[in-house]
Formats: structure tokens, sequence, C-alpha cells
């Protein structure tokens, strides 16, 4: 069954650009990337919204 | 104090919309072929004609590398929130993680675990059990849909929520009410049920190519009727629940029904605009006619609205308010959401210096005016308008579109009980376009449900601006051309796969 096999491959490709590429090293979680922990996010985010002008 | 860099903000949604629409092309498919393979098997188990086996593995197959080839497109929309819009991922992630959890713990499992069945055990399970698994990877796709549009309704209307000034985070406070969001539940059944019509479109397609070519002419009449009954019934789900969907959005964003019928002056016994040229210098607040040209059904739009003949306000009643009518104005909004934020803003400066009477003051302040947060951050009222032009098209080729459909599917049921269907050349030519009208008509709709409820994030709660993340606009721009490639790329995967199948036809061997 040919077609399966080109899928699986598409398939395998494709996750690995997704997950090894974009996710490593584009797609960091701007939090996490920047924060230790969830207090420094909240603090952050307060900031943020408390914060912000046009 | 933070600025918003407007050319960031429009790239991170050209990206989402970009990812969006392009995971879009592949989940109406599955949607709908998944309910036809598993009507087609079913009719197979019924009858025992091979038949109907070769024509359900046929389509089973092009299901398969739809699946394949659309698996995972929808993590990258879960990529975005995190790096483009950490603010907003940080306010609803209590609000997203339960409907989100169950999609990926019960609707993908249940679906992943029956599609190995589907696929791999045509001769290793009994015939009864191989049709069980197809019905239930059509169940499970469908509610892997019911989950995101949970999650997407919330966001339209959002309810069933506290915020927490102590963790910046919207909160759950009642799952039901969030499941049972009318938004949602509209949202769901019109996406899942275009979803159905879209696939049928398909099948149409495919099979009047083949009739065109005088190929495989009994399979293709076979699964036209099929198709084309399940299309007309779907056709009629859609149409119902797309007058929903407008009602909803008149109760709980009125704004964007406005946008979409290039409603500026409210009325009552509101006429709905069947056809229509917008003056593209028209603003809000001003006399020019909304209209250049213009074909108008009257009363209609308000009983779309409200069910009966009364006002239906319009963008300058939302704008500027409108006493008589009860309308509050986004200016005394703007001014409310600023109270909010500032009370928020001396909340949390009373509770680090540890100020408890002071922060109590400033929370039962902020309770007080939080219902317009989101306004707050706005400049000028004018600034709650979505894109008209853009909104009132997108609309309107989404119900021509979907008014010419059933008149399409009607057309082959009528010739197919005639066994007239193959030598009906110009209907054939009609089948062929049919996906292309679908597929029109199912980005259209999306454009109406996305765009016309901007500039919020979170409807009157958080405007997009808030949402993301303070990236620069290079690093935006980078990925969203990365992902035109990858997405591009995979599209022209999917499209030569698909042809090599097609190709092949309802040949053994699939």
């Amino acid at each position: 069954m040919t077609v399966c096999k080109t899928l699986w491959k598409v398939i395998i490709i494709k996750l690995a650009v997704m997950f090894l590429v974009l996710k490593i090293f584009f797609f960091q979680g701007y939090l996490d990337n920047k924060f230790d922990n969830d207090v420094q996010k909240y603090d952050y985010v307060i900031d943020q919204i408390t914060n912000i002008t046009n | 104090m933070t600025t918003i860099d407007f050319a960031m903000v429009d790239w991170s949604r050209a990206q989402f919309a970009l990812t969006a629409m392009y995971h879009w092309l592949f989940v109406p498919l599955t949607l709908g072929l998944s309910f036809l393979c598993a009507f087609y098997e079913s009719l197979y188990v019924r009858t025992s004609d091979e038949k109907w086996k070769r024509i359900t593995r046929f389509w089973m197959t092009l299901f398969g590398i739809n699946f394949a080839i659309g698996v995972a497109t929808g993590l990258i929309l879960e990529f975005e929130f995190g790096t483009n819009w950490s603010n907003y991922s940080w306010m609803v992630g209590d609000i997203f993680g339960a409907p989100l959890a169950i999609e990926g713990i019960v609707a993908f499992f249940l679906e992943a675990t029956f599609f190995a069945v589907m696929f791999f055990g045509w001769d290793r399970v009994s015939k009864r059990f191989h049709l069980f698994s197809t019905w239930m990877v059509a169940i499970g796709s469908n509610l892997s849909a019911l989950w995101i549009l949970v999650a997407n309704g919330w966001m339209q209307n959002p309810i069933g929520m506290t915020f927490n000034p102590d963790s910046a985070r919207f909160e759950m406070s009642n799952f039901m009410e969030v499941l049972s969001n009318p938004v949602a539940i509209s949202k769901f059944t019109h996406a899942s049920t275009s979803g159905f019509l879209y696939a049928s479109l398909f099948v149409i397609t495919i099979s009047s190519f083949y009739l065109i070519k005088k190929r495989h002419i009994d399979m293709a009449k076979k699964s036209i009727a099929v198709a084309a009954i399940f299309g007309l019934i779907s056709s009629g789900m859609v149409a119902l629940t797309g007058d929903e969907a407008a009602y909803e959005a008149a109760q709980v964003q009125p704004m964007k029904l406005a946008a979409f019928e290039g409603l500026y002056k409210g009325e009552a016994n509101a006429p709905l605009v069947a056809l229509g040229v917008l003056n593209p210098s028209k603003k809000p607040g001003d006399d020019q006619d909304p209209f250049l040209f213009s074909l108008k059904i009257p009363g209609l739009l308000s009983l779309l609205a409200n069910r009966d003949s009364s006002f239906v306000p319009g963008i300058d009643d939302l704008v500027y308010g409108n006493s008589s009518e009860g309308i509050v104005g986004a200016n005394e909004k703007i001014e409310i959401g600023k109270n909010a934020i500032n009370a928020l803003a001396d909340y949390k400066s009373a509770r680090k210096s540890g100020d408890v009477e002071k922060a109590e003051l400033a929370l039962a302040d902020f309770r007080e005016n939080e219902k317009y947060m989101g306004f707050g951050y706005l400049d000028k009222p004018e600034d709650t308008v979505p894109p008209v032009w853009l909104s009132f098209y997108a609309f309107h080729v989404m119900v021509f579109a979907g008014t010419l459909l059933p008149i399409m599917f009607l057309l082959f049921i009528f010739y197919t009980m005639k066994d007239k269907v193959a030598e009906k050349k110009w209907l054939l030519n009609f089948g062929v376009i049919g996906l292309f009208i679908g597929f029109l008509a199912s980005q259209a709709g999306w454009i109406v449900a996305e765009v016309g409820r901007q500039p919020w994030a979170i409807n009157e709660f958080l405007p997009v601006g808030v949402a993301t993340s303070n990236l620069s606009t290079g690093n935006v721009q980078i990925t969203f051309f990365m992902f035109l490639i990858l997405f591009t790329a995979l599209l022209i995967a999917e499209v030569k796969i698909m042809l090599k199948q097609i190709k092949i036809g309802f040949e053994e061997g699939h």
C-alpha cells in the first residue's frame, strides 16, 4: 500500500519540522522562556494589562 | 507605560488567520467525510454488496490522506497562543484548560483508537466491529470539534467565569455554563453541519468528474446518491444553525451583526441587504449613504436578529449611544473601562504595600466597573467597529453560496431518481465546481465570525492589542513566512497524493 507509506513519511517529516524546529527554535512559550515561576508571570501580565496604552 | 506595536499585532493576527484558515481546509472534510464513510459502510454491511465496500474503501482512502496531512496542524495554533499571544494565554488558561484537555484525552483518543481499526482492520475484525469503528471515528472527530468550539464560543461570549485580580486570570466558575454557552452550541452545530455539506460537495465534485470522463459510472452514481441526500439535509441544518448564530450575535455581539449587514443607523423592522455595494468613503457618524447600491428585503433583519419586528441597533447607535433605545455609547464604556483598569492597578499596588483596606476599596471599585474593562484599552469610540467591508462581503458571499448549494443537491437527487444524472453534463460541470463554492462559503464563514468580533480577543474584556506578547515585528514576520512555505508544501503534497488516488479510482486495493 504505497499511499500509506507516503502518508507516514509526510506525517513524520511534518511532526519533525513542527516539534524539532518550530517549537524549539521559534515557538518557545514567551512567558515560560522569560520567567521561572507563576508569581513572576502574574507580575508581568498584571503589569502589562494595567500599564498599557495605545 | 507599555505601548502597543500595532504592526506586530497585525502580523500576529495575520499569522493566526493563515494558520486557522489552513487548518480549516482539512477539518470540515474530516467532520463530514467520516460520516459519509460510515453511511457507505452501513450500506455495505446491510446489503453485503461488494460495490459498497469498494466505494467505502475509496472514500476512506481520501479521508485518510486528508486526515494524515491535516493532523496536528491545529497544534501550531497552540504554539502561537504561547508565543505571540502570551497575555491572552495566561489570562484564559483556566477556562481553556478543561475543554482542550477533554478534547485531547477523550475525543482524540476515541478517534485515534478506532481510526487504526478503520484503516487496518478490514480483514482482521468482524464486519460489524469494523462498521462500529468507522462510526466511532465520525463521532470522535465531531466531538473534537465540539470542545474547540466551546473554547471559541467562550471568547465570543465569555460566561461562567470570574476575573481573579490575584492571578490575572479568568477562572471558570461554572463548567456547565461554559459548555452550554448558546454561542458555543450555535458555533458547533453551524461549523459541523457546514463540514457535512463541504464533504458532500467533495464527493459530488470527484464523482461528477468521473461521470464526465465516463469512468466508474456505477460507483460514482451510487456515491452521488448518498452525498446529495446528506448534502441537502446538511444544507437545511446549516441554514437553521446559521439563523441561530445570527440571533446569538444580535444578543451578545450586536456590533458584529451591524457590521456584516452594513447597518449604520438602527431601525425597527430593519431590512436585510440581499445584495449591495458598500460606499467606500462611509465612516461611522457621518451622513453618507452606506451603500452605492443595495437590494433590501423589508423587515428580515429584525426577524433574524430579534425574531420579531423590533429595533436592531446600527453601528452609529453602538458607537455613539442611543438613549431612546437604552443603548450606552462606547465613549461611556471607555470611561468605565478606564476606571476598572485604574482600580486594578490600585489593587495591585495596595496588595504589594500590604494596605488591606485600600486593596478592598480598589477591588470593590474594580468589580463595579469590570463589565466594560476591555473598553478602557481603546482610544476612541470608533475603535469598537470591526472592518465593515470585509465582514459585509464575507457574510454575503457565504449566504449566496449557501443558497446556491441546496439547489445543486436537489438537482442531483432529482436526476439520480430519474437515473439520468450521468447524461446531464451541465449538472456534472456544476458538480465539479461545487467543492470550490463550498470552500469559498466555508472560509467566508470564519471571516464573518472572527473579523466581525474585532477588536476583541475576548469579547468586551480583552482587545487583541493587549492580548499579544511583546515581540518584535520582524520575529513574527519570519515565522509567518515559514508557515506560509510549510503550509504550501503540505497543501501541494495533499493535492498530489489525492490526485494520484483519484486517478486510480474505485479499484481494488485501497
